[in-house]
């Protein structure tokens, strides 16, 4: 069985997405990994200790490098034929693997929270919000292409290095009047960050306002929390897309998730539901997020928030 | 600019999703309605359309209905719409998709081709970049604002820690977020517009495409539910048992 793992770079090695992804993949045989990054020799030991043997190093191809990898990818695997190919679900590697499934020609699966490797390759993912679970299985040849949501496994080192390296220079697509970047803005949120906070507070449309986000960040401060949102009040730009949890967002699995004034959107749900506990605290009785919580406070945030800030900061 | 948009009829969204359970797919009522999300790429299309003196045509892919769906779309202002329906392409997959649209994109002819990032009820959220592909164009991929600069487009993409500002020069596809533009209302003149607006129908055959999903539903169960805690009123006290909780937690 060979199983590739896409990776793209992110802050100068593979992301954490990706290692979830050779996690998995490294219980069940070799492990190649296909590297989109600049420079792969600070990634190579990294890759190496969560399992990739092999690793194609593809470097070069502009700023919006997916239509050229996409490219380089399917010439790979025509060579290699690889039996499944796993992409984490994140931008540019959603990019990659749409360009890569139409150039090919072959079936790709999104959303997967889990892959049986193996055989069909059955691939489980959740539809109607995380209510029902679905098991679909690749019929005909591969390589089987499979976007996984992020934290769909937890990443962990197997130990190892890896034994050979290829380099492919990435030629650009040929694509007339190519996309490029002009410029490139962080957004980033200081302190905690939602991929990695033992407590988020997040705040929803029940806010009211943009200025009452500051309800979040105040209770978040004492909890050393990372602070969320839904989609309603980032497509209504109270705060920035960054803090976005949900279906369109981050996928979370906090010890506690603090929902203030989130009603339950499935939407939502599909991004929070699997935290360790979740808190809600809305002033309609019948929101869907009680449903979930493991505590529920039926009241006014305005009125609660405030007070739980007071109680935490007084604690120390 | 010949603008084509991509848009969806899906079944109300305020009424519970059903899998039929002979064949694992989606019920689709003949009564669908617009997927909310296509509404920022219409928009995005009628704004590009109007800025350019371009045409604006929707393109969609479902069993027609009652095409209640596709008049809301017209009803905000595009000037027709080609629809793809094909009971062989029944339980089509994210490539199959993309495959029928792009080829009704091109048979339309099109500078931008606009989509929403994912549909409500599939949410694949890869059609916009295999259609690329197959179209041999450049994708604007994840766009949360999108702007005229001069010839070419200008956007910001979406990205894990912020926004690239992205310059790209038409043919392109270009992928939309809920909130990258105020989708405007139907009008009550749109509304009677629509009704007469040229509608095409087309079949999988007409475009040229076939073939298998290459994939199977072999189970579909439910989620095992979260059991729901203990929901109390606040009475003055909730941020007290919130405290009470946290501790618990062993987070404070």
């Amino acid at each position: 069985m060979s199983t590739w793992v896409f990776a793209e770079e992110v802050d100068g090695g593979p992301g954490e997405a990706a290692l979830e992804l050779f996690t998995k993949a490294a219980g069940l045989g070799d492990v190649t990994a296909v590297y989109l990054g600049s420079e792969a020799s600070g990634a190579l030991g990294t890759l190496g200790a969560y399992g990739a043997r092999t690793v194609y190093h593809l470097t070069g191809g502009g700023d919006l490098p997916a239509a050229s990898a996409a490219a380089a990818l399917a010439g790979l695997v025509e060579r290699e034929q690889p039996e499944l190919v796993l992409f984490a679900q994140t931008y540019t590697s959603r990019d990659v693997a749409g360009r890569l499934a139409a150039r090919i020609d072959r079936p790709l699966i999104s959303n997967a929270v889990d892959v049986a490797i193996g055989g069909g390759n059955a691939v489980t993912s959740e539809i109607f919000g995380g209510t029902q679970v679905v098991k679909t299985e690749f019929t005909g040849p591969g390589p089987h292409l499979v976007l996984v949501r992020p934290k769909s496994f937890a990443a962990e080192e197997s130990g190892g290095t890896v034994d050979r390296v290829e380099v492919l220079a990435l030629e650009d697509a040929g694509h007339a009047g190519s996309p490029r970047v002009v410029e490139t803005i962080v957004e980033r949120a200081e302190g905690p960050q939602l991929s990695d906070a033992k407590v988020i507070v997040s705040g929803g449309r029940g806010l009211g306002s943009a200025e009452a986000y500051a309800l979040i960040d105040q209770v978040a401060e004492p909890l050393e929390a990372a602070t969320g949102a839904t989609r309603a009040i980032v497509d209504a730009g109270w705060v920035p897309y960054a803090k976005q949890v949900g279906q369109t967002g981050k996928t979370v699995k906090p010890e506690v998730y603090l929902a203030c004034g989130i009603s339950g959107a499935m939407q939502h749900l599909v991004g929070m539901k699997d935290s360790k506990r979740i808190v809600a605290v809305n002033k309609d009785p019948e929101a869907p997020i009680f449903s979930v919580a493991d505590l529920g406070i039926v009241g006014d945030l305005h009125k609660v928030l405030p007070k739980l800030t007071e109680t935490l900061r007084a604690r120390g | 600019m010949q603008v084509v948009v991509c848009v969806k009829q899906i079944p109300d969204p305020a009424s519970p999703s059903v899998l039929d359970p002979a064949t694992n797919r989606l019920v689709r009522p003949p009564e669908q309605v617009l997927d909310d999300t296509d509404r920022y790429g219409i928009e995005v299309g009628l704004q590009l359309g109007e800025k350019t003196g371009g045409s604006v045509t929707l393109v969609s892919m479902g069993p027609t209905g009652t095409m209640q769906g596709v008049r809301q779309a017209l009803a905000m202002g595009a000037d027709k719409a080609v629809i793809v329906d094909d009971p062989a392409l029944g339980g089509s997959d994210a490539l199959t998709t993309a495959k029928i649209l792009a080829a009704a994109a091109s048979r339309e002819g099109f500078d931008v081709l606009v989509a929403g990032v994912e549909s409500t009820d599939g949410y694949s959220g890869v059609v916009p970049q295999m259609m690329a592909e197959l179209l041999g164009v450049p994708a604007l991929t994840f766009a949360r604002k999108v702007e005229l600069d001069g010839v070419g487009l200008r956007i910001e993409r979406q990205t894990a820690g912020g926004f690239d500002v992205v310059h790209a020069d038409p043919p392109a596809v270009l992928a939309v977020t809920a909130g990258a533009v105020e989708p405007r209302y139907p009008t009550f003149r749109g509304i009677m517009a629509a009704k007469n607006k040229p509608v095409d129908r087309l079949s999988a055959a007409d475009l040229g495409v076939g073939g298998d999903p290459g994939q199977e539903v072999v189970s579909v169960a439910p989620a095992p539910e979260r059991q729901a805690g203990e929901v109390v009123e606040d009475g003055g006290t909730g941020h007290l048992r919130i405290v009470e909780f946290l501790e618990g937690a062993k987070v404070i």
